[in-house]
């Protein structure tokens, strides 16, 4: 009977675990392994390199790193600036405040759009030449025209713009799920603290924090994850690298395959990527794991 | 009951009706796979002609941009699911990868027939890009594997009433580069924008520097650095990577140039706020479109040296390639002679504003269009020079002038920065 038991539980979940393993587990597996070979995306012959591509990823190729310090800068402020944003809001949106029904959807558009919508928009919005150049035009019209920049076409400012572009794309699923968390926390420890005479400060302090840590966790790693992986944003709003200043490793795995016509190489970056995120991930769950 | 027994006799009569004998069509049909946006109306028209002339359909499809498309045949490559005719975008080394993988189908015989009729028919220089040539470096037995549609050379072009506003004749653009420098401080106290180009798209830039590496130091000194045997120190290449700073000082170079992309350059230069820009011979037909009575000119870019010629990259524009997988090989081929034939070029150029490949069908086209067309006596191209740098090299290369260009790098800076790359990618071929 247990075995029966076993096989039928076997046979229900052999549907997600085939799934899963056509368009997870064996691409995984043939990516690692045209890693290992120099190929061209073309011929039906491979050279097989060994462990050459990454050991040019980690060794030689600079561009590689530069965009991952890159898109490590995006995902710095988006854990940041737009994570703190995502969760003001949502605690403000929390709270019984006027309209907030409004706002919680006003906060969700950002998110649903196209990231080439979003870029294309922001570039027309922010640009001074093939642009309207409001941001400029607005800091002029209030007396600040030294703070007039050409925000995209600077090396300076350009990757920061991105940044913050992305920040204003994606703070809505932060929102959304910082909201939900917030909502999961029961009131009563709220009226609890009020009849002992806590302040609303430590209210936050001491109830708000500690049980939203497994959703900061939560929002923290899909904020790597997601940010770390932008490139669409990049090219709609700067047309592709800038001569670095905003190279991302994504952008850097499509050169590789288009233009330098490396898929071998690609797939390898691909695959230093993915264990780097993975890493990354891993440590943050472990360091929310000790907070706890 | 009266209900299943409708539903049983719906059943059955589409049964029936299925599984009747199908009138199986004789004559096939030639899919044909394009990126090119602006002709798919036209090729449309000619697809629908053709098939009432011979009764063959032609399946013109279109996958646009580009990169999009380009991606579409690499995919379709390596499933072996090319349609029976398709292009490719991108390097002569991805051609001769295509070819080496036997998708693509030797057209010598077929250009070779009755006398070379249709090898004759097209301007050598459109037909080289598509040519392998004896003792190539890529490997592949000499032969014809394309069919150019429509050729093309990437030049200059001016706007004439913005000339004249800052004081030039208007019909007098330009020749040499210190002319065109000096242009440019009336270009920045006019506040005007210079010139325009999608150079955040790179390849533009790789094309303006080769233009100037010939006028400097000769194809040959060129094609020598290629093959490693003079390095990109070489004080020729410093003098070329000085262009771009030379540009960037004088101002006449537009504000934000190494973030545009070449449809924001073309919408600047149409809306005339933009005084230059860097384009191909396609543009005729784009600016069309955007502001039809834009008065403008082409010109060579303006000669940095008077010791060697200027060469502008030119030949075939779009070419097409039969697979040499495809079952209708023989009407594929068929159908290209016709599209390429005197009526169908003239037709094509005459409703695309594009240069036709048919060196019979030149007769009736704008003057600028002209203009673009006498630019291909300097037509070279990478595809025909049978050599192709190192693709990390050319990179480096172009990111070094995009350095230039925001002043984060000196010429000298700049050329010892590819120099390294070409060093380890030359090392590396030895050593495989």
């Amino acid at each position: 009977m247990k075995i029966k038991d076993t096989l039928e539980n076997y046979v229900f979940v052999l549907p997600a675990v085939a799934i899963f393993s056509i368009f997870y587990v064996i691409p995984f597996i043939w990516v690692f392994q045209l890693g290992l070979f120099e190929w061209d995306g073309i011929s039906f012959t491979k050279v097989f390199v060994g462990l050459g591509n990454f050991k040019e990823i980690f060794l030689q190729d600079v561009n590689w790193w530069r965009a991952m310090w890159n898109a490590s800068y995006i995902t710095l402020i988006a854990l940041t600036f737009q994570n703190i944003l995502a969760f003001m809001l949502a605690w403000a949106c929390d709270r019984e405040i006027k309209m907030k029904n409004f706002y919680r959807v006003i906060f969700f558009i950002p998110p649903v759009l196209s990231e080439v919508v979003v870029g294309m928009a922001w570039r027309f919005i922010i640009n001074d030449i093939d642009g309207a150049n409001i941001i400029n035009r607005t800091l002029i019209g209030m007396g600040l025209t030294n703070f007039a920049h050409n925000w995209l076409s600077d090396p300076k400012t350009a990757l920061t713009t991105v940044a913050i572009v992305h920040c204003w794309k994606g703070f809505g699923w932060g929102f959304l799920i910082f909201l939900a968390g917030l909502q999961t926390i029961p009131r009563e420890l709220y009226e609890a603290a009020r009849v002992d005479g806590a302040s609303a400060w430590q209210s936050f302090r001491k109830i708000t924090l500690p049980l939203m840590i497994p959703v900061m966790v939560l929002v923290a790693i899909l904020t790597v994850l997601g940010t770390m992986q932008v490139f669409v944003l990049i090219v709609s709003l700067v047309g592709g690298e800038f001569a670095g200043h905003t190279s991302v490793p994504v952008l850097r795995i499509l050169a590789s395959m288009r233009g330098s016509s490396r898929f071998g190489y690609a797939c390898a970056q691909g695959i230093t990527f993915g264990m780097i995120l993975i890493i990354i991930s891993f440590i943050q769950y472990r360091f929310s794991k000790k907070g706890q | 009951m009266w209900f299943k027994n409708m539903l049983l006799g719906v059943v059955v009569l589409f049964s029936v009706v299925g599984c009747s004998e199908q009138k199986i069509d004789s004559k096939p049909t030639i899919n044909i796979w394009h990126w090119m946006t602006d002709r798919d109306p036209v090729f449309q028209a000619l697809a629908k002609k053709y098939e009432t002339l011979t009764g063959v359909k032609i399946n013109f499809e279109l996958y646009a941009p580009s990169d999009a498309y380009t991606q579409k045949i690499r995919a379709a490559a390596q499933g072996i699911n090319l349609p029976d005719v398709f292009g490719i975008l991108g390097e002569k080394r991805d051609f001769a990868s295509f070819v080496k993988a036997g998708h693509i189908l030797d057209l010598t015989s077929y250009m070779e027939a009755n006398n070379s009729n249709w090898k004759n028919s097209f301007f050598p220089k459109a037909l080289a890009v598509n040519e392998f040539g004896p003792q190539n470096s890529y490997g592949i037995n000499p032969g014809i594997f394309g069919v150019p549609i429509d050729i093309m050379t990437i030049q200059m072009v001016y706007n004439k009433k913005l000339l004249a506003q800052l004081g030039l004749s208007p019909n007098r653009p330009p020749k040499t580069l210190p002319e065109f420098l000096d242009i440019g401080s009336k270009i920045k106290a006019a506040g005007m924008q210079g010139l325009v180009s999608g150079w955040g798209e790179v390849w533009m830039i790789d094309c303006l520097a080769s233009n100037y590496a010939f006028n400097i130091m000769g194809k040959d000194k060129v094609m020598a650095t290629i093959k490693g045997e003079v390095p990109y120190t070489d004080p020729d290449w410093i003098k070329v990577f000085t262009i771009f700073k030379q540009m960037k000082d004088s101002g006449v170079l537009a504000q934000g140039l190494v973030t545009m992309i070449n449809k924001s350059a073309e919408q600047l230069f149409a809306n005339e706020k933009a005084v230059f820009a860097f384009n191909g011979s396609w543009c005729v037909n784009v600016y069309k479109g955007m502001n039809s009575n834009l008065e403008y000119g082409a010109m060579l870019p303006p000669e940095a040296s008077d010791k060697f010629p200027m060469a502008i990259w030119g030949g075939a524009g779009s070419s097409f390639m039969v697979n040499a997988r495809s079952k209708n090989k023989e009407e594929a081929v068929k159908f290209l002679i016709w599209l390429t034939d005197q009526d169908q070029q003239a037709y094509l150029a005459a409703q695309t504003n594009n240069l036709p490949a048919n060196k019979n069908s030149l007769s009736k086209i704008p003057e600028v269009l002209a203009q673009f067309a006498r630019g291909m006596d300097y037509a070279t191209h990478p595809n025909v020079w049978g050599v192709s740098e190192f693709s990390l090299v050319i990179e480096a290369f172009d990111r070094g002038i995009q350095s230039i260009i925001i002043g984060e790098k000196t010429p000298e800076q700049a050329a010892n920065d590819v120099q390294k790359i070409k060093e380890r990618e030359l090392a590396k071929k030895r050593t495989n």
